[in-house]
């Protein structure tokens, strides 16, 4: 499966990595949370359990809270808000 | 008697141990199904939990609480019943077989600790350096300090198993080859383990690839001997091995005993003029100057690049002023205890690991041997013993050598003749996978972790994509070759040597950081290009 990105409304884009191992969600997350604007969202899709750490550790670190997140069964489904 | 009464302690502590984890576990499942029962399955498993403190996030289980299904639960309880039955049947065949039991539970408990805490040492600096986290460099140091201070006791009471290994810069050489490939990989040689009981396709790919080239890398003579230094070859041909050993034909014949068996053998606690068996020489040369000095500079170190600018940052929005030391000695804290899991994960691991020692060895006096080929020999499995009589059995948390054996064991049944060469020949030789005592372990380590994934609802089988199996394959092979330069890999190399006062484990570490830093630069430079590509036809400011 493939890295998809796309944009699903104004402010809110999705990024599906799922398949992927790490460092991939992490390196593709950071990289989009870099280019989008202060108040936008990122709805984040993927299955690798261990970035949910990392992930979780990124956003702290930066300021950009992860606002909202649940599985679905194996996929972890993280909602992230630039700060 | 007195073993028969300390072993028996042992094995019993242990088996509580994993008891006590299983049924917790088990019990938070099917708690789980209740809660199910009550509220509906829809409002679980796809509404989202309630909003969750970032810092909390996927720290505790509150995050991901799912009802683990009964089909979860009853492959957990196959699995568990299957490594039982293996352990009794083998016992009731015959008492030896307790010994390679010993192994295969200490496997299943670090399974269980690796994946519960997400604990991969390539995401050590790896992250640090990609994404900025620290988390698992804290857990590493965690870990690592814990089982320092078990072996240095258990070492104080002469039990301890470990040797440590002759260093030169061959060790930091070594560690940025597998360095760069544990990026590439994904993962690292335990963390692709415990990734594989997760059911990742990926991770498979990554220990047939280091399995495979190690096994190949051991044997490969030829034209290649044409890179052996002169002063190798000739200081390995006055070694005195056995003519069944072909020691002038081979590189990493001639570079082990030509080359590293020729380096000093260095610890921290000889470096001070100190015994590593005396107590003194291991609490306080191998354990406080040689690993908890260092983790504590290294973590300082970590903070003040990574954690400290965050942490000022809080202060100030939240109270409106400057950070003093003492808010730099908590913020330090904070950053020890962000991850929980990881924290915990390092605690037990490091725990367990020490106890290891101390139960193998406490094995190999109750039934007389110093190396499990005399078990095998005695039981009647001749196949694959070294010609000393040796097979593969560090009495220690091993990864590499043992992926390196099954496949020397398929290719020798396919007629490859590699008993020839010192690494299969001489030190570890091939037993069937079926009776290889750390075979058991990695079995078991993997079994481990496949029942927490079950139990935390993260067991999927994932086939690996194309572009996936490629890094899988590049960098399974380079950490199979820097397993080999370095006698070890990120467990073997690192973990142990450096927990028990080896110079040459940090220096291991010391190139698997290199390592990481230059694969992380590459990925860095990789995924901006595919992002590139991707967000061509996105508009931001929309």
């Amino acid at each position: 499966m493939a890295m998809k990105f796309n944009q699903k409304e104004a402010g809110l884009y999705e990024l599906d990595v799922c398949g992927y191992v790490c460092p991939h969600p992490q390196l593709y997350t950071k990289k989009v949370m870099e280019k989008l604007h202060t108040g936008d969202k990122l709805e984040l899709v993927f299955d690798n359990p261990s970035s949910a750490e990392s992930i979780s550790a990124m956003c702290l670190n930066e300021g950009n809270p992860v606002v909202d997140q649940h599985k679905d069964g194996s996929k972890f489904i993280f909602v992230i808000q630039k700060g | 008697m007195y073993h028969n009464v300390a072993w028996a302690l042992q094995m019993g502590q242990m088996g509580k141990l994993i008891y006590i984890k299983i049924r917790a576990y088990i019990l938070f499942a099917q708690r789980a199904i209740e809660t199910e029962r009550e509220v509906s399955v829809e409002s679980i498993v796809t509404h989202p939990i309630p909003a969750l403190k970032p810092a909390d996030c996927c720290s505790t289980s509150k995050a991901s609480v799912q009802a683990v299904s009964r089909k979860h639960i009853m492959w957990v309880y196959i699995i568990v019943g299957f490594f039982g039955l293996v352990s009794v049947g083998t016992y009731a065949m015959h008492e030896y077989y307790l010994y390679l039991s010993a192994y295969l539970w200490f496997g299943f408990i670090y399974g269980m600790c690796l994946q519960y805490g997400r604990f991969c040492f390539a995401s050590a600096f790896r992250d640090l350096f990609a994404v900025g986290v620290p988390r698992m460099v804290v857990g590493i140091m965690i870990a690592t300090i814990l089982f320092s201070i078990t072996s240095s006791l258990v070492a104080s009471t002469g039990w301890s198993t470990f040797h440590a290994a002759p260093w030169s810069m061959h060790a930091v050489i070594a560690g940025i080859i597998f360095g760069v490939g544990m990026v590439f990989a994904g993962g690292c040689a335990s963390g692709s383990l415990y990734k594989a009981g997760e059911g990742n396709g990926v991770s498979m790919l990554v220990i047939l690839s280091i399995s495979v080239t190690q096994s190949a890398f051991v044997d490969m003579g030829g034209w290649i001997n044409y890179l052996v230094p002169k002063s190798w070859a000739e200081s390995a041909l006055t070694k005195g091995l056995p003519s069944s050993i072909n020691v002038s034909d081979g590189w990493v014949d001639q570079y082990l005993a030509g080359y590293v068996w020729d380096q000093p053998v260095i610890t921290f606690a000889r470096l001070l003029g100190l015994e590593d068996h005396s107590l003194v020489g291991a609490l306080y040369g191998n354990t406080l100057v040689g690993v908890i000095l260092p983790a504590i500079l290294l973590l300082t170190v970590v903070y003040i690049f990574w954690s400290r600018k965050r942490y000022v940052m809080d202060l100030k929005a939240n109270e409106g002023r400057s950070a003093n030391l003492i808010d730099h000695v908590r913020g330090f804290w904070a950053m020890i205890t962000s991850s929980k899991r990881t924290a915990i994960a390092g605690l037990f691991l490091g725990v367990a690991c020490g106890l290891q020692m101390f139960v193998i060895e406490g094995l190999r006096m109750k039934f007389g041997v110093k190396n499990a080929g005399t078990i095998l020999q005695r039981l009647g499995h001749d196949y694959g013993i070294s010609a000393k009589g040796t097979v593969f059995d560090p009495g220690y948390w091993y990864v590499t050598t043992q992926e390196a054996q099954w496949v020397g064991w398929v290719m020798q049944k396919l007629g490859w003749n590699n008993m020839d060469n010192i690494y299969f020949g001489w030190v570890n030789g091939i037993p069937s996978p079926a009776i290889n005592p750390a075979d058991w372990m990695s079995v078991a380590l993997i079994g481990g972790a496949a029942v927490m994934a079950l139990l935390n609802n993260e067991f999927k089988w994932k086939m690996p994509t194309k572009e996936l199996a490629i890094w899988a394959l590049i960098g399974g092979a380079l950490m199979g070759i820097g397993s080999r330069l370095a006698l070890g890999c990120n467990i073997g190399a690192f973990f142990v040597r450096t927990a028990n006062g080896d110079i040459s484990g940090w220096s291991f570490g010391l190139g698997m950081i290199g390592g990481a830093y230059i694969g992380v630069k590459f990925f860095n430079w990789y995924t901006e290009k595919k992002m590139a590509r991707e967000m061509a036809n996105i508009n931001f400011d929309l």
